[in-house]
Formats: C-alpha cells, sequence, structure tokens
C-alpha cells in the first residue's frame, strides 16, 4: 500500500519534512507543497533530508516564494495542480504531515 | 452602495471603495466626483494617476505624508504639500483620491 | 513625544502563514508616529524578502513588491541576520535590493538592508526601545 506523504511546514520551523522522510517506504512519495518547498534550496541544511528522495514540489508555491528553477537541487519533480492530483491517484492513500 | 459606471454595477465597501480594484475604469473616478459636486481638472487627474502607478509599484495606497513627498518628487515642489492636496481633494487626498482610483483605504487611515 | 527605538523582528516564511503581511502593515501604519524604526529579518523571515516571487498561482497576494515602499515611510535600517541566510542556502543576491532616498542628499539612493551577524544583531536589539515579534 503506497502512501502520497504531502507536508506544508517550512523544514526550518518545523520537522515535518524531516518526519516525513524517515516514514518514506519503497514505492512511497514525498510531496512538498506551500512552506515546506523551501526544502528544496541548494545550500540550504533541509536539502539534505529530500536529497535522493524522489521528492515532488508544487510549481505554484514555489514561484510564489521565488524560488528559480536554478535554485533548486537536482533530482527534484517539479508539479502543477494536475500534477498533484496525479500523485494522490498514483497512490493507494495520503498522509499530511501537518 | 454599488456605483454604476458606463452601465456596469460595480460593488463598494461601506465607505465607498471600490470592492474590486480591477473593476476601475476611469469612469469611477468621474461618477465618484459627481457624487462629491467635484469637477475633475488635469490635476486631479495627476494625483489619481500618480496613485494608481503608486500601487501598482508597491501593492499599496500610500500614507498622507508619503504622499505628498512623492507627489512633490515627482510633481514639482509646488505641488507636493498637504495645502495644494487638500485643496484638490477636500476630503482628504490619502482618502478621497484613493478613492476615486479605485484603491483601498491607505494604510493606516482610520 | 520623544522619539522611541522601535524593532520589528521578522521570523516567519511569507504566505503559509499571515504574520509577514501583518507585520509589513503594522510597520506601515506605525510609521506614521514618526519613530526610529527598524526592521530585523531572521530565521526563516529572510524568505520574506526573495526575489522574484509570483504568486500568481496561488491565489494570494503578491506583498513583497511593499518592501520597496519602506524606504518612503523613512524605514531605512533593515537587518539581515547573516546566519539565517547561510543556513538556508541564500545570499544577499538572492534577497530584493532595498534602498531609500535621502531627501538632504539630493535623492541619492541609499542601501537599506545591512548584512549582520547573529552576535552583532544581538546588540542592535539590546539598543532598542520597544521590540514587536511576528
Amino acid at each position: 500500500m503506497s502512501i502520497l506523504h504531502i507536508v506544508n511546514k517550512s523544514p526550518y520551523e518545523r520537522n515535518s519534512v524531516e518526519r516525513a522522510v524517515e516514514y518514506l517506504r519503497d514505492g512511497d512519495r514525498l510531496l512538498l507543497i506551500e512552506d515546506a518547498v523551501y526544502a528544496v534550496i541548494r545550500g540550504g541544511k533541509a536539502a539534505s533530508l529530500i536529497d535522493g528522495r524522489n521528492a515532488a514540489v508544487l510549481g505554484p508555491d514555489l514561484a510564489a516564494r521565488g524560488i528559480a528553477e536554478e535554485k533548486m537541487i537536482d533530482g527534484i519533480e517539479v508539479v502543477d495542480y494536475a500534477g498533484f492530483v496525479d500523485l494522490v491517484e498514483a497512490c493507494d492513500k495520503t498522509q499530511s504531515w501537518l | 452602495m454599488p456605483i454604476e459606471v458606463d452601465g456596469k454595477v460595480l460593488e463598494t465597501d461601506e465607505e465607498g471603495y471600490l470592492a474590486n480594484i480591477n473593476d476601475w475604469v476611469p469612469g469611477v473616478a468621474e461618477v465618484m466626483a459627481k457624487e462629491d459636486d467635484l469637477e475633475l481638472t488635469d490635476e486631479h487627474w495627476d494625483i489619481i494617476n500618480f496613485l494608481r502607478d503608486y500601487y501598482e509599484e508597491y501593492q499599496i495606497a500610500p500614507a498622507v505624508r508619503v504622499l505628498t513627498k512623492a507627489v512633490g518628487k515627482k510633481l514639482g515642489k509646488e505641488k507636493g504639500n498637504s495645502k495644494y492636496l487638500y485643496g484638490l481633494f477636500p476630503y482628504g487626498p490619502g482618502k478621497q483620491a484613493c478613492r476615486y482610483a479605485g484603491l483601498p483605504k491607505p494604510t493606516g487611515c482610520v | 513625544m520623544a522619539t522611541k527605538k522601535f524593532m520589528y523582528v521578522n521570523r516567519r516564511a511569507p504566505y503559509g502563514t499571515i504574520y509577514a503581511w501583518e507585520a509589513l502593515e503594522v510597520v506601515l501604519i506605525g510609521a506614521a508616529f514618526e519613530q526610529d524604526v527598524s526592521l530585523a529579518f531572521v530565521d526563516d523571515g529572510v524568505f520574506q524578502l526573495m526575489k522574484g516571487q509570483d504568486t500568481s498561482g496561488i491565489d494570494m497576494k503578491n506583498f513583497s513588491p511593499t518592501y520597496s515602499a519602506l524606504g518612503d515611510y523613512e524605514v531605512t535600517k533593515i537587518y539581515v541576520e547573516k546566519e539565517s541566510l547561510e543556513e538556508r542556502g541564500l545570499t544577499l543576491d538572492d534577497l530584493q535590493h532595498l534602498v531609500w532616498e535621502d531627501e538632504d542628499d539630493d535623492w541619492a539612493e541609499k542601501d537599506s538592508i545591512r548584512l549582520v551577524s547573529r552576535a552583532e544583531l544581538a546588540e542592535v536589539f539590546a539598543g532598542q526601545d520597544v521590540m514587536f515579534n511576528f
């Protein structure tokens, strides 16, 4: 049973990203939205948490916060709202780390 | 009280400011001025357009003090004083001109 | 009324919560009282000043251009904490360039942002009369 782990809190303020990553199992996906998108900034301490974890990130939330593509670490999938829905569909259930 | 401009009914808040800034057309200022028995001149329009540009750039309606200084810089010292601005907009350059310009009430105005 | 030194400390990212916008409104309203106002951006607060914010996809007001108006409101001391920037993979180049115009110096543009270390900012805090936290 695959789980889509959704995080919306800044990794610099809460431990939600860190904890969600620890709960990731094979076949699970991690989706960063709202303030959690700050985790993708290259050179940031939080980037190491999600590096190599096949994380997805919501594009409109990146743009709102001024995080350009070249500021991101490699291996992150940027999705739009339709891509968000696709991820929800592709996984058996979702877990929101509030 | 909604106002009617160019055949369209536009929503306003309880103090008469446009509910939606994107509804603004020059006719809004004309209609509001008419209700206040005020004839809009080029001098009025300079201030209204200035306010719209300011909002476009900074996403806020400036406080009167800021407006006065900025007008002085852009339109000349003789216009950058409250006497001149109150002469044009007797109900207060911040409130009245912002209302005509379709902006929200200036931040800090009560 | 004697002038007091007011410090507004911003520690939250924009958009995720209302703190950043509320702080900005309070600063703009407070500026009418002609006090000696400073702003500090610490922890996630540094994200408020990021360049190139575009909120068209999230249906929220983009208030990042409003920081550029602070100079008009005579808010000319904006402290950014170096450690917070570095921890987040950012440099001053990732932030907006904020300036104020010095009326007494033929409207010369001067930098508002001061990059300071945590220890230096602690000293700045110590010299304030009133602290506001957001």
